[in-house]
């Protein structure tokens, strides 16, 4: 087929294709680019027809990966040509070079609009396919009416409409606000009846994108869509051109049942029924064919269905047909369904009663993980990581560490994670879980991570009845030929602590644990080196009677690591070889590690956090960024400081009891869950308690120096903390000090030796971890982040909002490996919001993640505050009142207006009350950029160009109450440049109320907001109010009382 | 949604990219990079997807020519396998016994058709005779522009002589 005229193009391409290597392909190309630029700079000789010849060069050359930015200008600028044939060069050109960021799209907006709402057919689905493609929020803003006119209209023809109902999802994607709730869901519902099925498809991925953020705004679509299915389902009146392989349009199937997917339930017994009708046809009807295209259509089609019977949470038969459908899938010959089928067992395993008949299909699932595709082998993982549970662990880890030994590298590090993360949550038998640990770490020594070994250590160091047959382990491993470092580590630290045990064995007396363990020495890294020396200092001090060779052999090791390069190693040598100078006195220092306090384990958090979803993430950032500075501020000033921040405050509470452990001998009675979620020793060398206390705050500090951030970020801080401040309690009891009260208790009772125990003595007086007041400002500029923290329980919260209404969802995660009880939550809603909070469950079992949606309604303009009164039983009572961040801003949408469109407004709002002006005197001196920055995040649109002063600021919103509906404000603020502590604002508005309401609001964020320094939230300056207008206190309860 | 498409050859050559998802140009080069590497290297009668950065790529062998589309994890593979086909189906019919050669001295080509079987990464017509109908009219049009253009420059051409 010959190039439509353009010579020059294909004979660039031909030369570009006989290049034989990239250099003379880069000669080429950059002496053609050389061409283009010299053309364009000189534009008056070039035709329309040169210029688009050069522009589809540039694309060309742009897939060739190399930059043609220099062109972008040109080629925009085509767009504006008056014939077609430029004109659809510079579209489509644009829309492949060009991000929706860019600056010179901004010059074309008019061009483009003028295109949309021209007379010319084909100029229209130019414009409209562009800006679908790369459209950005500019474009939302300024076309939106326009792309809904032409989709709604009767004149326009299905080309044009199909493409502007996809134009018209891009710039919803980008701005929510251009479809109005109200009049769509009507006008939806009209369009849902579109006989042209081209036009239909286009108009249903709309809608799925609609109904996704929205669905009861789009109950009266239901039906049709039900309707739509059914059509497509029977084929009836369906054009030969929209079938596909015999299929009625499988992609409309499809997109209709992703659309039914988002209505919560469908309760019309007519619709629902005749839709169970549909699915059960496609359930049943769906044969494997040999044509690959035909089957996969029909599956394209029956996965929906699948996924939509889940949905609709259908009677137990029919969700046991899915399953029986998937285990046929799982066990087929082609790949994609293979794969589908197990991707989709996985999610089914969402849907209560059916896990028992997946089950029945361990054995395929797991002939699934030694599939020659690896994307088949990790749908395969991810499935049997969602099954797992106590039942089935054992043979599906061991499954997965046989897999191990195969696996590619790509997929070990997850591998093995999973394989750590099931055999701890679902052990049958401690035993059990030490092999499978120390198993992965020979298997994959490389991606174990520091987390999994800290973790084994700490249940052995817990659990008695497993030292000896830990240790004992350990032994064996040593034997292998080649041993992975982490095998050396923790072999050597559980030999050391507990090789005594093992004495009367063969190959076991101190004396050849030495020499075998020494055998690694030459060969380890500096950070082992650091466990070996405590190792060898352990032994020693085991080596009952004293051996005098063995002795003489550690201390000339010792003695030569006391100049080693590294400082650390070089402390221990000394330290060791004075101590084990000091006979029976060695015996105290070195005693055994104590038990570790009770902690969340990092790598189950690990999951955990994989697990949440992207609202959740922005959450877990900020708590991470917390984190860091936190841990900084306890290692410079050691826990002695009474003026602690409130994040530690469970660490504090844990040291007394460490202490007094510390000073038990071994065999103290250990009261506690067989699997403790204890977090691991961070340190380099595990048994630190010989160092003195001088010593290890240095250490300490130089640990966090160390200490990769990827760590940190995966443990909370009272984990962080407690790991660096571990070694510590076994010193000083600083926190004794601070609290006598305690220390005093602790010791009077030492067996209660467990954290657990002290932490249940405290609980009524559980503090948040987090600065509760500073996260309510968070969120009162943000969505989604965390609301509350203490040690047992973590509020996030999420909010979207639409016009006057909000629908937040109460994220309540339970932190602990025991149940939280007695759970309340109660609103208190101040006047102006009506607030439905969704019941709450009594009960959050351990480690899980309640989710309670709370609808809000906007009545009208108020700065009052909801206050969410929570309590939970956790040993005593704790009970939090937290301010939810539903105000004002939350219902103001910003909105930019022309200058023709704000002037009339604003001369048109004279009345005394409904424009207000004041002289604000105490205004945070902040630039006029700033205060920009803070009015945007208020949801207020700053307009600039508006008022001719530069130091004047001028902003429009649109709130939104029941009362005022959708209300248009302008604000204006004038400031003194001599004097930024002083400004005139002017705040004008439809309703007198909100005039004053909004006014007072930008005051107090004018004069209070600055709010970067953490120090002890200052209340805002409380302004003059009418009289019904109740304050906002800082203090939840205050606010309480002030409302009741 | 589709959060881009690229078409690449055998030894890795880009034959074209469309992005329905604003990436910098400086990630477009690198997912291109990771993508090239991630489809090329799989062997035959492995199925069509592949994981990538959390995102799913479906992909499509047709002779030497690689079809990729990436899609979010939730989004239905089979359809996208399908909406490859379709489009691979319509240029089949429009270049008639299509070959890698023609997409890449009429890459403009695939570029038109590809921009009337999605927008928004979402598949706008499944119709492929309303598809080449379209195609061939705007080709009708520039066509038409040509002739004018060129009667034009005779009639000057004349009144200059």
């Amino acid at each position: 087929m010959a190039l439509s005229g353009m010579r020059g193009l294909s004979v660039f391409i031909s030369d570009i294709r006989n290049c034989h290597n990239k250099e003379q392909e880069r000669l080429r190309v950059d002496k053609e680019l050389g061409n283009i630029r010299t053309r364009f700079k000189n534009e008056k000789g070039l035709s329309p027809y040169e210029k688009k010849k050069y522009v589809w060069k540039m694309l060309y050359i742009y897939m060739l990966g190399y930059d043609v930015d220099f062109g972008h200008m040109e080629t925009v600028s085509l767009i504006s040509a008056p014939k077609y044939p430029e004109k659809q060069v510079g579209y489509i050109v644009t829309s492949c070079l060009l991000n929706e960021n860019n600056d010179f799209l901004r010059m074309v907006i008019n061009t483009v609009r003028n295109d949309i709402i021209g007379r010319n057919e084909t100029f229209q689905c130019l414009a409209l396919t562009m800006v679908g493609n790369i459209g950005g929020k500019e474009f939302s803003e300024s076309l939106a009416p326009d792309v809904q006119k032409l989709l709604i209209s009767s004149s326009c023809r299905p080309v044009v409409r199909k493409k502007a109902a996809l134009c018209l999802l891009r710039l919803y994607r980008k701005n929510p606000d251009v479809v109005n709730i109200d009049g769509w869901a009507d006008r939806m519902a009209q369009l849902l009846d579109e006989r042209d099925l081209g036009v239909l498809t286009s108009v249903m991925s709309l809608f799925v994108s609609l109904v996704s953020n929205n669905a009861e705004a789009y109950w009266n679509c239901l039906p049709k869509c039900v309707r739509i299915l059914e059509r497509l389902a029977r084929n009836q009146d369906i054009p030969q051109e929209y079938t596909y392989y015999g299929i009625p349009s499988p992609w409309l199937q499809v997109k209709t049942m992703r659309a039914l997917q988002y209505f919560p339930t469908i309760e019309d017994p007519n619709a629902r029924r005749a839709l169970f009708e549909v699915l059960q046809r496609i359930l049943m009807g769906t044969d494997v064919v040999k044509n690959v295209n035909k089957n996969n259509a029909s599956h394209a089609v029956l996965f929906e269905a699948l996924a939509l019977v889940m949905h609709l949470d259908a009677e137990k038969e029919m969700m046991s047909q899915c399953v029986a459908l998937l285990g046929k899938f799982i066990a087929v010959r082609e790949p994609n369904i293979r794969y589908l089928g197990l991707e989709n067992m996985t999610r089914m395993l969402l849907v209560t009663d059916v896990q028992d008949i997946i089950k029945r299909h361990q054995a395929q699932i797991i002939t699934s993980l030694k599939d020659p595709d690896i994307s088949i082998r990790r749908r395969a993982l991810d499935l049997l990581y969602g099954m797992c549970d106590v039942t089935n662990a054992k043979e599906i880890v061991e499954e997965l560490l046989q897999y191990l030994n195969t696996a590619e590298f790509a997929m070990r590090e997850e591998l093995s994670l999973k394989a750590a993360i099931l055999a701890e949550k679902f052990a049958p038998e401690l035993l059990w879980y030490v092999d499978v640990i120390l198993q992965l770490i020979d298997k994959a020594g490389d991606f174990v991570s520091d987390d999994i070994w800290y973790r084994v250590v700490q249940f052995v160091t817990n659990n008695e009845d497993l030292q000896s047959y830990a240790a004992a382990k350990a032994r064996e491993y040593l034997d292998k030929p080649a041993l992975h470092e982490t095998m050396v580590k923790v072999s050597a630290y559980l030999l050391g602590e507990y090789g005594h045990l093992l004495a009367r064995r063969p190959g076991c007396s101190p004396k050849e644990l030495f020499a075998i363990i020494n055998d690694k020495l030459p060969t380890v890294s500096t950070s082992t080196v650091a466990i070996l020396l405590s190792t060898y200092a352990k032994i020693l001090m085991h080596t009952q009677p004293p051996d005098v060779g063995l002795q003489q052999q550690i201390l000339t090791i010792f003695k030569k690591y006391e100049s080693y390069i590294d400082v650390e190693i070089q402390q221990r040598a000394v330290e060791y070889f004075e101590l084990s100078r000091k006979g029976p006195a060695l015996a105290d220092v070195l005693a055994e590690m104590p038990k570790f306090p009770e902690r969340e384990s990092a790598l189950l958090k690990k999951a955990e956090d994989a697990e949440i979803d992207t609202a959740e993430q922005s959450a877990i950032k900020l708590r991470s960024q917390q984190q860091t500075s936190s841990a900084l501020v306890v290692a410079d000033h050691p826990p002695a400081n009474g003026s602690a921040p409130p994040a530690n405050h469970l660490t504090l509470v844990k040291m007394p009891s460490q202490t007094v452990s510390d000073t038990q001998e071994s065999g103290v009675i250990y009261e506690e869950a067989p699997k403790p979620p204890v977090e691991a020793p961070k340190e380099n060398g595990t048994p630190v308690e010989v160092e003195s206390r001088d010593t290890n705050i240095t250490e300490i500090n130089n640990e966090i120096k160390a200490e990769p951030p990827s760590t940190s970020h995966s443990t909370s801080p009272a984990d962080l903390l407690a790991d660096l401040l571990g070694p510590l309690a076994i010193e000083g009891p600083p926190a004794v000090e601070q609290n006598p009260a305690q220390g005093l208790n602790a010791n009077q009772s030492p067996v209660d030796d467990l954290a657990l125990a002290t932490l249940e003595d405290q609980s009524n007086s559980v503090q948040p971890t987090v600065n509760v007041e500073e996260k309510f400002h968070i969120l009162c500029t943000k969505d989604s982040g965390v609301l509350y923290e203490d040690p047992h329980i973590q509020i996030g919260l999420k909010a979207e909002w639409r016009a006057h209404h909000g629908r937040l969802i109460l994220f309540l995660g339970n932190k602990n490996t025991s149940a939280l009880t007695s759970v309340r939550a109660l609103i208190l809603p101040p006047g102006h919001l009506k607030m439905e909070l969704s019941s709450v469950p009594d009960t959050i079992p351990p480690r899980a993640q309640v989710q309670v949606p709370l609808e809000v309604a906007n009545l009208r303009a108020s700065r009052d505050v909801a206050v969410l009164d929570f309590s939970y039983t956790f040993g005593t009572l704790v009970d939090a009142k937290l301010r939810l961040p539903v105000v004002l801003n939350k219902f103001l949408q910003p909105i930019t207006l022309t200058p023709e469109e704000f002037f009339p407004q604003w001369k048109a709002l004279t009345v005394h009350s409904l424009k207000v002006q004041e002289v604000v005197k105490g205004v945070k001196p902040m630039p006029l950029s700033e205060m920009a920055n803070l009015f945007m995040s208020l949801h207020l649109a700053v307009a600039p160009g508006l008022d001719n002063n530069p130091n004047n600021l001028v902003a429009c919103t649109t709130f939104f109450s029941e009362a005022t509906r959708a209300m248009l404000c302008l604000i204006r603020v004038e400031t003194d440049p001599q004097d930024r502590t002083q400004l005139r604002l002017t705040v004008a508005s439809g309703d007198q109320y909100l005039t004053f309401e909004l006014k007072e609001f930008v005051k107090e964020h004018l004069i209070g907001i600055p709010r970067t320094q953490a120090a002890p939230p200052r209340a805002p300056v409380q302004p003059q109010l009418p009289a019904a207008a109740p304050a906002t206190y800082n203090d939840p309860g205050a606010m309480l009382a002030g409302l009741l | 949604m589709i959060h881009f498409v690229l078409l690449i050859s055998r030894q890795g050559k880009v034959r074209l990219t469309k992005w329905y998802t604003p990436y910098p140009q400086k990630q477009r080069s690198k997912i291109i990079k990771e993508i090239s590497t991630l489809v090329l290297t799989r062997g035959p009668k492995l199925c069509n997807f592949v994981d990538w950065q959390g995102y799913r790529v479906v992909y499509k062998r047709y002779a030497s020519l690689y079809f990729c589309m990436c899609i979010d994890p939730a989004d239905n593979e089979l359809e996208t396998l399908q909406i490859i086909h379709h489009y691979v189906e319509i240029l089949d019919r429009y270049f008639g016994n299509v070959c890698e050669l023609d997409l890449i001295f009429n890459f403009h080509k695939a570029y038109f058709i590809l921009d009337e079987i999605l927008i928004a990464g979402e598949l706008q017509e499944s119709n492929k005779k309303s598809v080449l109908r379209l195609v061939t009219t705007q080709d009708a049009l520039v066509e038409a522009a040509k002739e004018e253009a060129g009667s034009l420059r005779n009639i000057i051409a004349q009144a200059t002589k």
